[in-house]
């Protein structure tokens, strides 16, 4: 029944399921989930697969188990993940926020539908990106990032899974129904060409172990359960042993540790990807399934003598702010593609500060964004 | 929260002291709660069970009960509020050597926690789930529980309870646990035997201990602190073997007390390993991690 982990090799492949391939080649070994649409597929490959690596697949009564649930199997010192939609998504709000807390390593996957509610179950939509950034209750600091394609994902979750184990926080991974359910062709590599990372391990007398100690790129080595620390772990606000301590001195310490390793290592964590920006007059800033559709409007906007270019965002939160401004010095104005009525735009236009222009090519979901909508808005709008 | 100052020149170690985060002490309890009790009794029976504790997990949702998850010696965790017994499903499929406690309130693990326990219950999720049940919400001060009597009074019920409580043992036996018992507090031998028991045995183990709230439970209900305590002496029945059906409770006429259920059937990873995972039976391959 032992299959490998990393099925080398060229695939026609959807994006749920180059996802879970993915997240199998980064090392999980563990997914706890709850069926929706257009998430499923990730369960049900996952269901299929862990058995086959020694890892193990369950189905929770609902969101709120799933992620409960990842949490605890990330404390026994194992890879894991869980995939849903916007309504599981909210519900898995409340465990994020525990495990941004308790800095807990773990990939969260949502392949977005229209919303609110129950909305567009089976079409697709960006619009779960601020809820991404600010669901759960508190400050906080998170990592998403947004593959363009069912090739993409599959890296992208190797990523997804190393950012998760270095900076010890649960990731998530905002795709989309379009990029769920297409398939394309996916190569998946030799398993010794993957870089993976593991989250740093405690040294010294594990008496004196403090778990939320940070090491020096601000994060704090972790142990698993049943290693003799005797950790105490709680969504408390905790001092660096873990207790509970509920002063201002110790909630300070504790956001500015949580919030720290993300903001002081934005080199290492933002990915970001051009197309014709070197020279541009206009930033069209995209992500996800529309940046395809951006991309193609830039190079068809470039053969009527429109100076466009696209900057690809594939790191969202933290927000690659340096790269907006760097750009609102030199172009004459921006103009954002998402399926949604304006989220990453308002982060665009804050990072841009009045200098220049911008306008938002977006719709409230159910379809992708025509790239000749965007041809308009450079044609109309410049 | 007022903090009794340490005497230097201390008594002899308690001889639970091994397992207690002594520098946690003292602990948030209130005067008259039985809590700490029900607590002690999980230490003694976690002592006395002779599992290797370096390998046993307690975990907590939110409540009063929760709090004990941070004062125990070994690997705790204090989730959110009705979350333990998934965090632990979690922690104990990724390492099936892991003995797993689930030490919480009757608010926690049958209100907003009612599905997952219902849920890990039927899955014969191996795991020992101590309910503390104060027949109340008492860190936030007093409201009705799905646990309260009918027509008692709570903050939230002022003219007494229009809610019927549910009976836990009979709850737990209907969804699948294949341990069930109940004590009180004031039982400490019989419920240190039960904990016991339920450790050591596989599959999904629920033990109620029931534990006065005089600060909030009892100051609105014409309870004395000591009154609770009397009811529990002149009115448990001890049953064994009762029909859980049976075991509704009722200050009047009894609280039937005893251990209800105790077979056994597969446990999930048996039956996971036994479909999924055939080599890890021949194996015997510990954590999905080693």
């Amino acid at each position: 029944m032992t299959k490998p982990a990393v099925l080398t090799g060229e695939y026609f492949m959807t994006g749920d399921v180059a996802c879970a391939e993915g997240a199998l080649a980064a090392g999980c070994r563990f997914f706890g989930g709850y069926p929706i649409t257009p998430a499923t597929e990730i369960a049900e490959r996952m269901a299929i697969r862990l058995p086959q690596v020694e890892g193990c697949f369950i189905q929770m009564e609902d969101e709120i188990g799933a992620m409960a649930a990842i949490l605890g199997s990330s404390w026994a010192g194992v890879k894991s993940m869980t995939a849903t939609s916007g309504p599981g998504f909210s519900l898995m709000m409340e465990n994020i926020g525990l495990g941004i807390c308790t800095e807990t390593p773990c990939v969260v996957v949502n392949v977005q539908r229209g919303g609110p509610s129950t909305g567009l179950p089976t079409q697709g939509a960006q619009g779960d990106m601020m809820q991404a950034r600010w669901g759960s209750h508190g400050h906080y600091e998170i990592i998403a990032i947004a593959p363009s394609s069912p090739q993409e994902i599959f890296y992208l979750t190797i990523t997804a899974f190393n950012l998760s184990e270095k900076y010890r926080l649960p990731v998530l991974i905002m795709t989309d129904e379009i990029i769920g359910h297409m398939s394309e062709k996916v190569i998946i590599p030799k398993a010794k060409s993957i870089k993976l990372a593991s989250r740093p391990r405690p040294k010294g007398r594990k008496d004196r172990f403090k778990p939320f100690a940070p090491g020096p790129n601000g994060v704090a080595p972790m142990p698993a359960a049943g290693e003799g620390y005797n950790l105490h772990i709680t969504g408390l606000t905790h001092d660096e042993k873990g207790y509970p301590v509920m002063d201002v001195e110790t909630q300070t310490e504790m956001m500015a540790r949580i919030t720290e390793k993300i903001q002081k290592n934005l080199d290492d964590i933002i990915l970001t990807d051009s197309y014709l920006l070197d020279d541009a007059e206009i930033a069209v800033v995209s992500y996800g399934v529309s940046a395809r559709t951006s991309m193609a409007a830039v190079a068809e906007a470039r053969k009527m003598g429109i100076k466009a270019g696209l900057l690809r965002l594939v790191t969202i939160w933290p927000f690659p702010e340096d790269q907006i401004r760097e750009l609102a010095d030199r172009v004459k104005g921006f103009v954002t593609v998402e399926i949604n009525l304006g989220q990453i735009h308002r982060e665009i236009e804050r990072c841009a500060g009045g200098k220049v222009p911008i306008f938002l090519v977006g719709h409230s979901g159910g379809t992708i964004i025509h790239p000749d909508e965007v041809v308009k808005m450079l044609k109309e709008a410049f | 929260m007022q903090k009794i100052p340490m005497t230097p020149n201390k008594q002899p170690d308690h001889p639970l002291d091994d397992l207690i985060r002594t520098d946690r002490i003292p602990h948030i309890w209130c005067p008259g709660c039985g809590i700490g009790t029900v607590f002690s009794s999980c230490l003694a029976a976690l002592k006395g069970s002779g599992i290797d504790l370096q390998k046993t997990v307690m975990v907590s949702g939110i409540g009063c009960s929760g709090r004990a998850a941070g004062y125990v010696k070994l690997d705790s965790f204090h989730t959110t509020h009705g979350r333990a017994i998934p965090f632990a499903t979690g922690l104990k499929l990724a390492n099936p050597e892991l003995n797993i406690v689930v030490f919480s309130g009757d608010g926690d693990l049958f209100a907003i926690g009612g599905n997952h326990f219902i849920h890990a219950a039927r899955r014969n999720m191996d795991m020992t789930v101590i309910c503390v049940n104060n027949l109340n919400y008492g860190m936030t001060g007093g409201q009705v529980a799905a646990t309260t009597p009918h027509l008692a009074k709570s903050t939230t019920t002022p003219a007494g309870n229009p809610e019927t409580p549910f009976n836990l043992p009979l709850m737990a036996y209907a969804c699948g646990a294949t341990y069930v018992a109940r004590w009180t507090m004031l039982h400490i031998r019989d419920l240190t035997d039960s904990i016991t028991e339920a450790i050591c045995k596989k599959g999904f183990s629920f033990i109620e201990a029931l534990s006065p709230c005089p600060v909030n439970y009892g100051r609105r209900n014409k309870q004395k602190p000591l009154d609770m305590l009397k009811l529990y002496q002149e009115k448990a029945i001890i049953k064994n073997d009762a029909d859980p059906s049976t075991l509704d409770i009722d200050f009047e006429k009894g609280i039937i007390l005893g251990k209800f259920i105790d077979l056994d059937r597969p446990t999930f990873i048996e039956h996971y390993d036994k479909i999924y995972r055939p080599s890890r039976l021949q194996e015997n391959v510990p954590g999905l991690n080693s």
